[in-house]
């Protein structure tokens, strides 16, 4: 049997920006971003322009592991949430400067990552994916249960905003902001490098043929390991600027609901793309914010609607669309040979 | 001594409802390769559409026993034509995402219908209060509750084993390439176990209508129990369904008891340590590890 990985658009075979071979192109897209990054807190309400950023880099780190390992990871809440508690608990407790807090949230993720992965990664495909789950909801029952420490339903409340001597009360999210985007565009850097060193081409192997990658000589399971640890470091570095910057730690943020969200802005963002996890935070945080603002409860009837439709009808995500009518634009200008050979954006079930 | 009976014939009930819904994810797993996320979400539309049966219609649990697999059966017919049939030629992942998204669809629904109390349910009289069986009393209901899956188990064995129909789900469950190539159409069983999976997984729910608060959350957390139970179980194999559907209920139950803070981690804790030691599942062919 071979392995079952959701395979990511075309064109990723080699884990290639968008640019492709132009460098000129992938640094106007980088200029473009960070002028975006930087924008983004003048036309939107700071605090959720914090949150896009941080659920970018949230999605971006699962995509390291979906879109480059074949792992489908369905309990990355687990770190999210553990890093924004345990980020909450040093900035309450020790009064440090936030980076130093969340640096200690994302250690602790890559802490906890160590064993879930050692053990989730025994399994591939389709049971990576339960068992991630299973962990996953292991750890909310721990955060539920331990409420001496967590607060329990009524969550970690009253987290401070230091930064280095200056206390950054609520009314300053704007400036919070540029404190915190640094760190979220670190991440982002970090995992760029990632899945375009030695090792993410491995990890790309190992994706495409585990067994192949194995007769070469990889130890496939510690690289899968590896890269689930380092998803989870980067998934903690978002969660411990998304404590910080709501000053207060929900049990939610555990939840496997929270996992499936991820998973929504990887998915609709465009698999194996990295960048689209940007694009897919932010249309999803803005459709929440959207609705939240106009008095609709029914919040997880859209999302699930907008899960159901983009598996069904849009799975190259939006990030994965453009590239591939870019790609195929390319293909077309440079030979007469038919570019949509390989458009399925999935390999059939073997 | 007592005590500890009272507290298996609790876990086994329990496990009753893990066995039945198991044994649904596993035979849809097995012909259609889907994991059913939304299996957790069919256990609850079971239990409410019992209470909203017994409420309106004044139907007993007896005859919701009854109506409302063959409901739940229509609806997964429905569910598989409309939506999972498009994705069953790709990578099972996608569908194990769009039955993600349903369940969020579902849940909410019913939270908008419903809202989140939990809707009252009494089972018939003749199953109220105990029993007195040689100085040990039992509750009625969790005696009938494992007796009556018991019977379903046995009775879907049966048919897996000794009937043409059970053994065409078999083989296109272990062997689907070889299926074929003998000229059993394997796809057309697909949309009937799909309704029939789900139908297990309603009655789960019926029986647990009585003995659980019939909430549309009820079935978040059962859902992934229910993962847990398969891959305990082995995912590729339908004993090991009903044999970790029980096992998983008697960890809970004298987890509760004995230990109540653990009670939910320790059926995780179980899952950990068989991933560590066997890790195709109890049940599971070496190959499904893959």
């Amino acid at each position: 049997m071979t392995q079952s990985v959701v395979t990511p658009t075309p064109g990723t075979e080699a884990p290639a920006t968008i640019a492709g071979g132009g460098s000129r192109r992938r640094w106007v897209l980088l200029a473009v971003g960070l002028v975006a990054a930087l924008a983004l807190p003048w036309f939107v309400y700071p605090p959720v322009a914090m949150d896009i950023v941080a659920m970018a880099l949230f999605a971006i780190a699962l995509d390291i592991l979906l879109g480059y390992t074949g792992l489908l990871s369905f309990g990355h809440a687990a770190f999210w949430g553990s890093s924004a508690y345990v980020t909450g608990l040093i900035a309450t407790h020790y009064g440090v400067p936030f980076p130093v807090a969340v640096v200690g949230g994302a250690l602790f993720a890559m802490l906890l990552a160590l064993p879930v992965g050692y053990l989730s990664v025994r399994r591939s495909g389709i049971y990576f994916a339960m068992v991630t789950l299973a962990f996953g909801q292991m750890v909310y029952f721990i955060g539920y249960q331990w409420s001496d420490l967590t607060g329990g339903e009524n969550g970690l409340q009253g987290v401070p905003r230091k930064f280095f001597g200056i206390e950054l009360v609520e009314t300053e999210s704007f400036y919070f902001y540029y404190a915190a985007l640094p760190i979220l565009l670190l991440g982002m850097w970090g995992a760029w490098r990632i899945v375009h060193s030695p090792f993410g081409r491995v990890l790309v192997s190992i994706r495409d043929n585990t067994q192949r990658a194995r007769a070469l000589g990889y130890e496939v399971e510690k690289y899968k390991v590896i890269a689930f640890v380092l998803s989870a470091g980067l998934t903690g570095l978002a969660g411990g600027v998304f404590a910080i910057n709501h000053g207060f730690v929900a049990l939610t943020e555990l939840h496997w609901t929270t996992s499936g969200e991820v998973v929504l802005m990887t998915v609709l963002g465009g698999i194996g793309t990295l960048w689209g996890g940007v694009l897919g935070a932010f249309l999803a945080v803005m459709l929440a914010d959207y609705l939240a603002s106009s008095g609709f409860d029914g919040i997880d009837l859209v999302t699930g609607s907008v899960f159901v439709l983009v598996v069904l009808l849009f799975r190259r995500g939006v990030w994965g669309t453009v590239r591939h009518q870019w790609l195929a634009r390319q293909q077309r200008r440079t030979s007469s040979r038919r570019a949509s050979a390989s458009a399925d954006p999935a390999r059939r079930r073997p | 001594m007592n005590a500890v009976l009272q507290y298996a014939v609790q876990g086994l009930a329990a496990g009753s409802f893990y066995a039945l819904a198991a044994l649904g994810l596993a035979i849809i797993f097995g012909v259609l390769g889907v994991v059913n996320f939304a299996h957790g979400a069919f256990y609850m539309l079971g239990a409410v559409t019992a209470a909203v049966l017994l409420d309106t219609l004044d139907l007993t649990l007896w005859w919701s026993l009854l109506v409302v697999p063959v409901l739940m059966f229509a609806f997964g017919v429905v569910v598989e034509r409309l939506l999972v049939q498009w994705l069953l030629r790709l990578d099972p992942l996608y569908n194990f995402l769009l039955t993600f998204g349903l369940t969020l669809v579902l849940v909410e629904l019913v939270k908008q219908k419903y809202g989140v109390s939990g809707l009252p349910y009494k089972p018939p009289k003749l199953l109220s209060g105990r029993v007195d069986l040689a100085g040990v009393v039992l509750p009625r209901y969790q005696l009938f509750v494992f007796l009556f899956s018991v019977a379903i188990c046995v009775l879907v064995w049966l048919v897996m084993t000794r009937t043409r129909v059970g053994m065409i789900v078999r083989a296109s469950t272990e062997k689907p390439d070889l299926a074929r190539a003998l000229g059993i159409n394997v796809g057309r069983w697909v949309t009937p176990v799909f309704g029939f999976g789900v139908a297990l997984a309603g009655l789960a729910g019926v029986l647990a209508a009585p003995f659980r608060a019939i909430t549309a959350d009820m079935g978040n957390n059962f859902a992934i129990i229910l993962f847990a139970v398969v891959v305990i179980g082995g995912l590729g194999s339908i004993v090991g369904a009903v044999v970790a559907g029980f096992m998983v209920g008697l960890v809970e139950a004298f987890g509760q008891a004995y230990a109540p803070t653990y009670a939910q981690i320790l059926i995780f804790v179980l899952m950990a340590l068989i991933i560590l030691v066997r890790p195709a599942g109890l049940f599971g062919r070496k190959e499904a590890t893959a």
